[in-house]
């Protein structure tokens, strides 16, 4: 993946698949700390322990086009190449929670990328969802929740072409803010 | 800065749209984009957002793009399938946004495959 909001988008499908309707996906920068951290929670179906232990495993999948899946491996394989870490928590019931951390100033890191598109294409995915899209820097932080967009618009649909437009530029307009420009 | 509340202007605006987009269900063209791992590694989103793009800006309100999985053919992506009222299915394999454009214009709004662009067309 060129882009590490690229394998957010991914693995945040994996929430949706398991029916959460809660999804929480929080981006941390910090050229102090040299860290960048994802973090991917839901309440979705969860995954038993077994299923858990092999779900790094590139030829494991809950697809049934072909037998190979290979968002998480990706994901894992990205951090770990920087000197980061991967880690994967579920409970059946309770949901999931994935995490990856990166050396910031590792040459291997992805850039972060368009997470204005990432988000987007989620609730345009599934609008019914409630996402709640946290982004820290050393600057500052900017929260989005779908729930106070609802509060606005009523029964107009977060996915209207529209209003999805104007939360990619929201989006943007505040991350610019928080990344003081850089990135 | 943009605030929450400009959203109230959006609602306002689009409560009459919404109307017209239910009442003409029938004729709805669909636009299935594959946004599985595969299909992101290859440039499936910004697809996505040019077919959202171009839906916005030339107003067509009768069509609905939507998103799935791996539809299997991964040597292909970015794969977008479109379906008719007519119930006719178009395969477009190796998308990118410049050809989002093409079949917008050719396709959704004309009626006419863009042929070059078809699965038909790589796999020959």
């Amino acid at each position: 993946m060129k882009e590490l909001s690229l394998n957010i988008l991914d693995i945040t499908y994996n929430s949706i698949k398991a029916e959460a309707s809660l999804i929480q996906i929080t981006v941390t920068e910090s050229m102090k700390k040299n860290l960048v951290e994802i973090r991917i929670q839901d309440n979705g179906c969860g995954m038993d322990e077994a299923f858990l232990s092999r779900v790094t495993d590139p030829f494991v999948t809950t697809r049934t086009t072909r037998k190979v899946g290979l968002g998480i491996p990706l994901l894992k394989q990205s951090a770990e190449d920087t000197g980061g870490r991967f880690e994967i928590r579920s409970k059946v019931g309770e949901g999931t929670v994935t995490y990856a951390s990166f050396r910031l100033d590792h040459l291997d890191r992805a850039p972060i990328g368009d997470m204005s598109s990432t988000i987007t294409s989620l609730i345009q995915a599934n609008d019914r969802i409630r996402f709640i899209y946290r982004h820290e820097t050393d600057h500052g932080s900017f929260v989005l929740d779908t729930d106070e967009l609802h509060e606005q618009l009523g029964d107009i649909p977060l996915s209207a072409p529209e209003v999805l437009g104007w939360i990619g530029e929201y989006i943007v307009e505040n991350l610019e803010e928080i990344q003081g420009g850089k990135v | 800065m943009k605030s929450l509340a400009e959203l109230q202007a959006i609602k306002a605006k689009m409560q009459n749209k919404v109307m017209l987009r239910s009442n003409d269900g029938e004729e709805t063209i669909r636009v299935v984009v594959g946004m599985a791992t595969c299909g992101i590694a290859a440039g499936a989103r910004p697809v996505l957002n040019a077919f959202l793009k171009e839906v916005e800006d030339r107003h067509l309100n009768n069509v609905m793009c939507t998103q799935t999985g791996c539809i299997g053919i991964c040597r292909y992506e970015p794969v977008v399938e479109v379906y008719m009222p007519d119930g006719s299915k178009t395969t477009y394999v190796k998308m990118d946004e410049d050809k989002v454009a093409k079949v917008v214009h050719e396709h959704i709004v004309n009626n006419k495959v863009v042929q070059e662009y078809t699965i038909g067309a790589f796999e020959k």
